[in-house]
């Protein structure tokens, strides 16, 4: 006869799970309105997804630092309360790119809405915790609620994207059970600080260690799948593409920062523990994926996918300072997402109100580089902000996007590896080019069509959105400072 | 004025910005009203300059992001003094004597924002700030070269954008890496270039380093082999580029070398003397040939200002204050002359759309205040005596003496090439009969263009008859980090090398 548990309720800290909750709630909440009362306006719930987001933002900077919850699996630390922030911010920044002024699909299911909020919710169980199953169930919790959202763009393309995404990310979720499952049975437990003793006590154990290395190289290809690390990414570029603009926008920077948390806990523990294989193995694919994706953008035809790669090729930068695991390196990560956030998003949403459902320019892409030749002509404020955001992009300073870029370089030259940040500028140097096509098309050609206006989807909400997005971009000069000590201050405090 | 650098930076771009309320047809007013006020805020630095002072003045502090060690810190010396208000001076003349029409206003805006990066580059003491200018500086130029520029506009821009970019980015890296030593040895972060200069590095760094922002200045010299991208940006640029870029642009990579190479790394600079002189006669000589050979004008002009950029080169290797103070001045006198050169090519061009050689000839007959000018401008780029262009010329040969004898003879004869190719375009075009008939009523210089163009030949003349004015202020600064490279410099080696090219200074 098993022994009854008795827990109180205080023990279970039901507070680390409140903004979680919160989403979920707001998510039921959608549900049931539809259920009272059909067709109702996608403003509706685009503004109580907005409100939900708001409370659950509330609730994740109520959160008191470094604490656990409901039996140990609730890992609420700095990188959790930082990082759930930036989702949540994301989040907020992303839904009002619904209210565009033509109407979409999507958005007139309020489904739509309530998988959004689970997604978040999922997205969030990942980053606070240190369990792994746990971090698998809100892994895949997301990723499935991401799928059926760019189904429901429902276009041929998007299909594809959404079964290429899926099988992809079935496949990652192999390897992430059985990398889980070997760290598991070598250690005989699923968190991560109790694995981190049992290796550190049993290190001279050559069995075990190889044991552990397979088990991380096992994790490792599961993220480098999720990040859409060269050379897992194949699937990115595609379901970008299939996806609607702000989605893949979105996609380009929530999943991922989602998946980079897990990762640094995980592999920074291996690294802590010194094994620096884990380290190589990251290097050698975050080296592989800034080059190559690098390399495949400057080859793109449309704008899209030159954006896709250019985010993998971001994403492999950061994963970078992963390798370095020193405290500036984590802090580095996050301020670069902190900008990045902002600049990428604010780029997709200007292709977004640039999507045109009668003229289409071209009959493969959506937003091939003609359709925007001439815009300084046609649309000067229009050009002159994509123009803001591609050289944020290509780390012009003073823009956002060179901070993260300058202080990455910084760590990894703190760290002691400065053909890092040599590879790091030369990358660079290279991305500059395909920002700059952008660039060449929209200030020096000639206009390709005369039909008066190319941001023809455009609305005021999103003018709004891209309007945050550029004023965050422009002044980034005057605010990175606090920026970091926040960050280093949340990083620090929780021991990365 | 406490503030007159920060007035003298952002002001044109404050103008800039408000510039896009103008009207169109007004947009040219507007832009030459500023540049004027803003040569004479210029003017108004000088006069209140101290120039017995070799140290920075008008210094201005605030931290930006203090945890990193940047701050908005700029100051103005006798180096850099003459190099901001030569900027202020060729972007006012570019503008009176620009004979754009297309998008004209777009075209003030750009240059607006070009001159608040030109500015700040050699006003600013922070390597953040000083990069953060320098990198912008690309954009207006690429904007500029693309949007009005020859046929193949749009390669030319990439081009430069390009080359460029790789090369600060390096730089850039080297920064980083300046600042972590820095931050190694101190325990605090800083990026102000007159911390850096506290800072004592072996050996090994100080090569790698040196070579890091090596990159970053010499493409943008354009040195040899890095100047591929010069002539082709002067091909495609319409006048107005070309005359910036030739100005003022590619005097930010010497005066990088100035500023940061050779006070940060007294040793490797001293080690580098050799291979940096090679690679400047290299650059002085083999353009100064294909110079010769060019059929197009304006890439004539484009070769032999990249010559000119190697006696200059030569001078600031030259570790002494003769050759320091003579390349800088030559910096100022390559600006004038390069800047009207060019802006001499823009006239003949907007009157015929060619630039071909060929299509000349015999033009001093119904253009005699152009030839004259044009002759003036000449003689000042082939160092002539008694125009601005000998006073730094000498001054570097006489520097460079006392470092290799042989080298300065070589570099020396190129004068001599210069003169040929020169005087060799000016018989081609201006000489003879004239055999093409169109030519025969070509108009002379109009008003605007006189406007533009005789305040340079006026300067020409003034500094190259009485340079003091300008040299004595150079000089105090040049002196000051002479002697602090002498004192910094670790290697015995290196110690010799400043002492004794700078024998016969009183120190």
């Amino acid at each position: 006869m098993l022994e009854a548990i008795s827990v109180s309720l205080e023990d279970l800290k039901l507070a680390t799970l409140t903004p979680m909750l919160v989403a979920i709630g707001g998510a039921l909440a959608i549900l049931i309105i539809d259920l009272f009362k059909d067709g109702l306006h996608k403003s509706l719930y685009v503004m109580l997804t907005l409100l939900v987001l708001l409370v659950d933002l509330g609730a994740v900077l109520g959160l008191s630092v470094n604490q656990r919850g409901f039996f140990n699996l609730m890992l609420i630390d700095g990188i959790s309360i930082i990082s759930q922030a930036l989702i949540l911010l994301g989040s907020m920044l992303f839904i009002p790119l619904a209210l565009t002024s033509k109407r979409f699909h999507e958005y007139s299911y309020p489904e739509y809405f309530a998988l959004f909020l689970f997604m978040i919710a999922g997205y969030q169980f990942m980053v606070s915790s240190d369990n792994l199953i746990l971090i698998f169930v809100g892994l895949e919790t997301a990723s499935l609620a991401l799928y059926t959202l760019i189904a429901m763009h429902n276009r041929p393309n998007s299909y594809e994207a959404a079964v290429k995404y899926f099988t992809m990310g079935a496949m990652a979720a192999g390897f992430f059970a059985m990398g889980a499952a070997t760290v598991y049975a070598t250690t005989g437990s699923v968190e991560l600080y109790k694995i981190a003793e049992v290796m550190q006590s049993r290190m001279d154990e050559a069995g075990l260690m190889i044991a552990l290395i397979g088990g991380g190289s096992l994790l490792l290809v599961a993220f480098a799948f999720k990040m859409s690390l060269f050379p897992f990414h194949t699937w990115g570029p595609d379901a970008y593409e299939g996806a609607s603009a702000p989605l893949a926008g979105y996609m380009s920077i929530i999943p991922k920062l989602a998946a980079l948390v897990v990762a640094m806990r995980i592999f920074g523990m291996y690294i802590d523990i010194g094994i620096e294989a884990i380290r190589d193995a990251i290097l050698v694919l975050s080296v592989l994926t800034m080059t190559l994706a690098n390399i495949m953008a400057l080859v793109q035809g449309d704008v899209k996918r030159m954006l896709a790669y250019s985010s993998i090729s971001h994403a492999g930068f950061v994963m970078a300072a992963i390798a370095l695991d020193t405290t500036k390196g984590n802090t580095g990560i996050f301020l670069y997402y902190t900008l990045f956030l902002f600049t990428n998003l604010g780029a997709f949403a200007m292709l977004w109100i640039s999507r045109h459902k009668n003229n289409t320019y071209h009959n493969r892409f959506d937003h091939p580089y003609e359709k925007f030749a001439g815009l300084i002509h046609v649309m000067p404020m229009g050009a002159v902000v994509m123009a803001l955001f591609m050289l944020s992009l290509a780390g012009v300073p003073p823009f956002s996007v060179f901070w993260g870029k300058i202080f990455i370089m910084g760590a990894a030259v703190d760290a002691g590896y400065v053909w890092l940040a040599i590879v790091m500028g030369i990358n660079s140097a290279i991305s500059a080019y395909y920002y700059l096509k952008l660039i060449v098309y929209m200030f020096l050609k000639d206009p390709a069509s005369n039909d008066g206006t190319i941001y023809y989807n455009l609305a005021k909400p999103l003018m709004t959105i891209i309007g945050i997005a550029v004023v965050v971009t422009a002044t980034s000069i005057f605010y990175v400072q606090p920026l970091i000590n926040y960050i280093s201050y949340m990083v620090g405090a929780s021991g990365y | 004025m406490d503030h007159i650098l920060t007035i003298l930076v952002f002001f044109p771009a404050f103008a800039g910005l408000l510039g896009f309320v103008v009207d169109k047809g007004s947009a040219r007013a507007y832009g030459i009203a500023v540049a004027t006020i803003e040569l004479f805020i210029a003017l108004w630095l000088w006069m209140s300059f101290d120039g017995s002072n070799g140290g920075m003045q008008f210094v201005e502090m605030l931290p930006l992001v203090p945890d990193f060690g940047i701050s908005y810190y700029l100051g103005v010396d006798g180096i850099s003094l003459f190099i901001v208000i030569m900027a202020a001076l060729m972007t006012l003349v570019g503008m009176i004597s620009m004979s754009i029409e297309k998008d004209v206003k777009n075209m003030i805006i750009s240059l607006l924002f070009l001159e608040m990066t030109m500015v700040g580059v050699f006003v600013a003491l922070d390597a953040i700030v000083f990069y953060l200018f320098w990198e912008l500086s690309l954009v207006p130029m690429l904007y500029i070269i693309g949007a009005w520029g020859g046929p193949r506009r749009v390669y030319a821009a990439v081009k430069f954008f390009l080359y460029t970019f790789l090369g600060s980015l390096i730089m850039l890296v080297g920064m980083l890496f300046l600042a972590y030593l820095y931050h190694d040895v101190t325990g605090t972060w800083s990026f102000a270039i007159t911390d850096w200069y506290a800072l004592v590095l072996p050996m090994e760094y100080q090569v790698w380093l040196f070579i890091a922002f090596f990159m970053g200045f010499a493409i943008k010299v354009p040195m040899f082999p890095f100047h591929t991208w010069l002539p082709y940006a002067h091909g495609q640029a319409p006048t107005i580029g070309s005359v910036i870029l030739a100005a003022v642009l590619l005097k930010m990579g010497t005066y990088g070398f100035v500023r940061f190479s050779l006070p940060i790394f007294p040793d490797a600079s001293v080690m580098m003397i050799t291979p940096i002189a090679i690679l400047s006669l290299i650059m002085v000589v083999y353009t100064a040939m294909v110079a010769y050979a060019q059929k197009d004008i304006k890439q004539v002009i484009a070769y032999s200002s990249v010559s000119h950029m190697g006696i200059i080169m030569l001078g600031v290797f030259a570790m002494n204050a003769e050759g320091i103070s003579g390349s800088i001045f030559l910096m100022l006198s390559h600006g004038i002359v390069s800047g009207a050169l060019f802006m001499l090519v823009g006239v003949i061009y907007d009157r015929l759309h060619t630039k071909e050689l060929d299509n000349f000839g015999g033009l001093a007959a119904v253009m005699p205040k152009y030839a004259t000018i044009f002759g003036i401008m000449l003689m000042a780029s082939v160092g002539l005596p008694l125009t601005i262009g000998f006073v730094g010329e000498f001054l570097v040969l006489l520097g460079f003496y006392k470092v290799s004898p042989m080298m300065t003879i070589v570099a020396g004869l190129t004068i001599i090439i210069g003169a040929i190719y020169m005087l060799s375009i000016y018989k081609r075009t201006f000489f003879g009969p004239i055999t093409h008939d169109e030519n025969k009523k070509l108009k002379d210089l109009n008003s605007k263009e006189i406007v533009s163009l005789v305040p340079l030949v006026m300067i020409v003349i003034w500094l190259g008859i009485y340079p003091k004015p300008v040299l004595e202020p150079i000089d105090n600064s040049v002196k000051a980090l002479v002697s602090f490279m002498e004192k910094k410099a670790q290697t015995q080696e290196a110690k010799d090398i400043i002492v004794s090219t700078n024998a016969g200074e009183d120190k």
